[in-house]
């Protein structure tokens, strides 16, 4: 046990219980899992991500690199979590990561005989040839990092926004003196820390008092205070993100808070550096103000014979607090020409050994190499870095946005009288960045091979890319480049920092937006109704609809072939809800939708309706529905169903931002009301039969009508997407259900999207999206004729005068016959001459099985295709070759005698 | 996260808001050259200062408004209606 007799924060009275690869331990309330390791004599926590070196706890805050844990299991498993950032608490579970069977035996630790392949730069050189991809899956196993939880996390998490005249990030010193300050004149004033407690650096320097700040700060009304929460982004306009651990029980388990400050005040202190030789990464190498953190903090005296090296004047406290808590110190100063050469010491440091040849034997090595401001939320928010050489750092210089740094992260570090030596002499592994295990001799790898910009450094050596962002490793990387190319670090400079400071958790950044919250789904009003009879549900544009109606024992497949067989011979229901629905209001909304639409609608006659393309500005299909016209100033537009809103937001856009002239409303209208489509030979007696006011005999194809049906205020267009008489009865929503049990009780078969995917494509009706893509023009699939008819402008109709619409070789969609089997949608119409790879003639759209032919038969588009019927093609798909016939689309009832019936 | 104000409901997140690419754009007419229309439909100016922007607010009042934007400092110099001329932004 190193845990001293008295001292520190912790509350000694009570045990706190945990275990830690499989071993019980017990801490106190106070300790952190670094902290409580520690005290039970625990030095070796894991193993280093490349080159599988033994590692310890290095730190006692958010710039620890080496003690990286796993906590809990299965579905609530945390990865790669800071040994020195977990609150210790009863039944926590840590493992370590990266180590296998354990960290004492660790069988990868192979990799560091072949570390010589392993250096700057190795990906790049070794994995060239054939592909990356035969070696990743190996190289990541080997060289990963804790463990991805298993199954969805049970764990909620929520979002919270927060705006306040002043934010204070950090509790230290400085960050409570400056939000009392703040809070004095009288605006609100949040204070945010990452610690369980506030204080920062005076929570292991005791002399420094800052409880009497702390209480005057809670006692005022003006100022809020959130302590386990990380500021980990800075962002445009004074945004901050941060991220709160929830310790209730039942709540959430973390809560992402989007905050937004008049001035951000940072207060984020400073990071001790690790000093660069050899063996620097050996458990029991330690930064050394950690040590003094967890004797004056934890009551923990990490080693008793201890080495300390350093180049700067902070270690005189830390000697001191050592040898007052009875451990024996050695002082190594760079600046009086004496250095640590190597730690010595496989599983543990056993001895130092010095520049002049002496060994000193100890079980902790102490380095400071300097202090590095915690200045990366000033660099995301835009200001600007300069080295400061009387503190060898860099620190905050030109802001960009309304935010101050004070403190130790302004450079306020006290009289260091430091003395750099980047890299220590002598021979052996050097780290820089413990995290991604990058060495002094990386660094100067990338340096020979030119690769000396601070960015292609980053890059090439990883040097900064771990799970710690180079909190401790950046200015050293970079001071030892700046040496060996002769430039100052200032001259170097440093990359860019990026959020997140420390790891998010997915969880928290998705929030409550996971699942059906993330992507709600639509169901029918008469979902319940379409059950009962039997339907096979599928997602179709985020609604849920009915495939089709299997009876017992029937296959979804086989029952969509009756169901599209019962609509050629007698009356089929579909509910057609979904379809897009929009009204277009107002004294101009015949010219709005001339301009709107291919087809032209100022020509139309209340009552009347007619297809109508929509194109995008570059000629390109990208919807197409009917408008009817309900009166002189008013339109019902009906689009496909995938595009209702994203249609009415394109008429909004236009109107608001293009034709502002334009006395016209957008209303949409979908949800508001339910269709239910009535088709086949039967339709019209059916509809007679459940009984209408409205005259059947006088209402032709693609009239319109209102009235009622089976007593029920309808709105009934006679328009056919299945090639037979059709009747597309809207009626509010409410009703939807009611109406469906009507016509269920008067025979009508229910079918599903997939029997009317089969009756359209036997009428050569295109399906936007799926026989059109992203080059589609109308003309390629044979519907340029109403634009000759046309004299006005239109979207899109400019780019259909480009040479490259008039090209005679382009895509156009046919019938495709194959000589016997099913073609494959995405199966190749190969060039002439069959080449397998070689140039495609096109590719087939949409292929079913006719149930009213009794064969296959498929669109597609395809090269001169119109100019081509009768010509025999090859296709291919997945290494089968197969002929079709190019053919008319059309399979079925070429004349419309059905349709008009 | 930038601050956008908009004109009929207040600053409010750029969550809320949608962009609508660079503003007055000029749609050429029927007879436009082929030039023009390709410029018309892909060429947009990418200045580093300060851009013209069409703005929806999606989750909020669902109107169109422009905004004047320094790519560089992020600051938002205007916010302006869609009829409005674009402002002399020095
Ligand atoms: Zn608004």
């Amino acid at each position: 046990m190193t845990r001293l007799p008295t001292g520190g924060l912790i509350d000694r009275s009570k045990a706190v219980r945990f275990r830690f690869n499989g071993r019980d331990y017990a801490g106190h309330p106070g300790d952190t899992l670094a902290s409580a390791l520690l005290a039970n004599g625990v030095r070796l926590i894991g193993r280093s991500f490349k080159y599988h070196r033994p590692r310890g706890i290095m730190a006692a805050g958010a710039e620890e690199a080496n003690a990286l844990v796993q906590l809990g299991s299965g579905s609530s498993a945390e990865p790669n979590l800071k040994a020195t950032q977990v609150p210790l608490r009863d039944g926590l579970e840590a493992t370590s990561v990266n180590c296998w069977p354990g960290p004492r035996f660790d069988l990868r630790g192979i990799n560091q005989l072949a570390s010589p392949l392993l250096i700057a730069g190795f990906y790049y050189k070794t994995f060239m040839w054939p592909s990356w991809h035969l070696f990743e899956g190996p190289i990541r196993r080997a060289a990963g990092l804790g463990l991805a939880p298993e199954g969805p996390d049970p764990d909620r998490y929520v979002h919270a926004h927060a705006r306040h005249d002043v934010i204070v990030v950090g509790g230290g010193p400085a960050g409570l003196a400056a939000a009392h300050d703040a809070a004095l004149a009288g605006g609100s004033v949040l204070l945010v820390e990452s610690d369980f407690e506030l204080g920062g650096s005076a929570l292991w320097r005791p002399e420094v008092e800052v409880a009497p700040a702390i209480a005057a700060l809670r006692a005022m009304a003006n100022v809020t205070i959130l302590t386990r929460t990380e500021v980990f982004g800075y962002y445009d306009h004074n945004s901050l993100a941060a991220v709160e651990t929830v310790m209730a029980g039942d709540g959430p388990r973390q809560r992402l808070w989007k905050l937004r400050a008049g001035k951000v005040i940072i207060a984020t202190g400073a990071i001790e550096r690790p000093l660069v030789f050899a063996g620097n990464d050996r458990p029991g190498v330690m930064l050394a103000s950690a040590a003094q953190a967890y004797v004056q903090r934890y009551g923990v005296l990490p080693g008793h014979r201890i080495v300390i090296a350093t180049n700067n004047d902070s270690t005189k406290e830390v000697a001191s607090v050592l040898t007052a808590a009875g451990a024996s110190v050695d002082v190594v100063d760079s600046r009086r020409g004496l250095s640590v050469t190597h730690a010595k010491g496989a599983l543990g440091v056993k001895a130092a050994r010095l520049s002049d040849g002496r060994t000193l034997p100890c079980d902790l090595l102490l380095m400071s190499g300097g202090w590095s401001p915690v200045v990366h939320l000033f660099s995301q928010s835009g200001g600007s870095l300069r080295y400061d050489d009387t503190i060898a750092a860099f620190v905050p210089a030109v802001a960009r946005q309304p935010v101050e740094c004070v403190g130790g992260a302004a450079g306020d570090l006290g009289d260091l009288n430091i003395e750099p030596e980047w890299e220590t002499p002598g021979s052996g592994k050097k780290f820089v960045d413990f995290a991604n295990d990058v060495t002094a001799r990386d660094i100067a790898i990338a340096a020979s091979e030119n690769y000396r910009s601070v960015e292609h450094l980053k890059r090439y050596t990883t040097l900064g890319m771990g799970s710690d962002q180079g909190k401790t490793s950046n200015v050293n990387g970079l001071a030892l480049m700046g040496e060996l190319t002769g430039r100052a670090p200032g001259n170097v400079g440093t990359t860019k920092f990026r959020p997140p400071y420390n790891p998010v958790t997915f969880g928290a950044l998705a929030g409550p937006l996971v699942g059906t919250l993330h992507t709600p789904i639509k169901c029918l009003p008469a979902h319940a109704w379409h059950a009962e009879q039997g339907a096979v549900f599928e997602e179709h544009g985020r609604w849920i609809r009915p495939t089709a109606y299997p009876r017992s024992g029937e296959s979804w497949e086989a029952a969509a072939q009756r169901e599209a067989l019962e609509a050629r011979t007698s009356a089929v229901l579909f509910d057609g809800s979904p379809l897009g629905k929009i009204e277009v209001c107002g004294p101009d909304a015949a010219v709005f939708l001339d301009r709107i639409y291919v087809g032209t609608a100022s020509t139309l006659k209340p009552g009347r309706s007619r297809y109508g393309l929509m194109l995008s500005e570059h000629g390109v299909i990208v919807d197409d529905g009917i408008f009817v016209r309900l009166a002189e100033d008013r339109f019902l537009v009906h689009t496909t169903s995938g595009g209702a809103d994203r249609i009415a937001l394109a008429m909004e856009e236009w109107l608001q931002c293009e034709w502002t002239d334009l006395r016209v409303a957008i209303l949409p209208a979908t949800s508001q009301w339910a269709v239910m489509t009535v088709s086949g030979p039967g339709a019209r007696q059916m509809i007679a039969d459940v009984g209408t006011d409205i005259d059947l005999a006088d209402f032709p194809h693609m009239a319109f009508r209102e009235g009622t049906v089976a007593g029920f205020a309808a709105r009934v267009l006679r328009a056919s997407f299945t090639g037979e008489a059709s009747y597309e009865i809207s009626v509010a929503a409410r009703h939807a259900t009611a109406l469906a049990q009507r016509f269920g009780r008067a025979g009508a078969v229910p079918i599903g999207v997939e029997a009317l995917n089969i009756l359209r494509t036997e009428k050569g009706y295109l399906h936007i999206g799926v026989d059109t893509d992203g080059t589609t023009l109308p003309d390629d699939v044979g519907m340029a004729g109403p634009i000759a008819k046309k004299a006005s402008d239109f979207v899109g109709r400019r780019s259909l005068l480009r040479d490259d619409a008039a090209r005679e070789d382009r895509l156009q969609l046919v019938g495709l016959l194959s000589d016997g089997p099913m073609l494959t949608v995405g199966s190749q119409v190969l060039a002439p001459g069959g080449t397998v790879p070689g140039p495609s003639d096109g590719h087939v759209t949409s292929a079913v099985f006719s149930p009213t032919l009794g064969r296959p038969i498929a669109m597609g588009l395809v090269r001169r295709g119109r100019s081509r019927k009768g010509e025999v093609v090859e296709l291919y798909d997945m290494g089968t070759r197969l002929k079709a016939t190019i053919v008319d689309p059309v399979f079925v009832d070429k004349a419309g005698e059905k349709l008009n019936g | 996260m930038l601050l956008i104000h908009c004109p009929h409901c207040g600053p409010r997140d750029e969550g809320e808001f949608t962009c609508g690419g660079e503003s007055h754009i000029q749609r050429p007419a029927l007879s436009a050259s082929a030039e023009d229309w390709a410029e018309y439909l892909f060429l947009r100016h990418n200045p580093a200062g300060v851009t013209y922007e069409r703005w929806r607010h999606t989750f909020g009042c669902e109107r169109w408004f422009n905004v004047a934007r320094c790519t560089v400092s992020h600051r938002i110099e205007a916010v302006y209606a869609m009829t409005e001329a674009k402002p002399d932004i020095a």
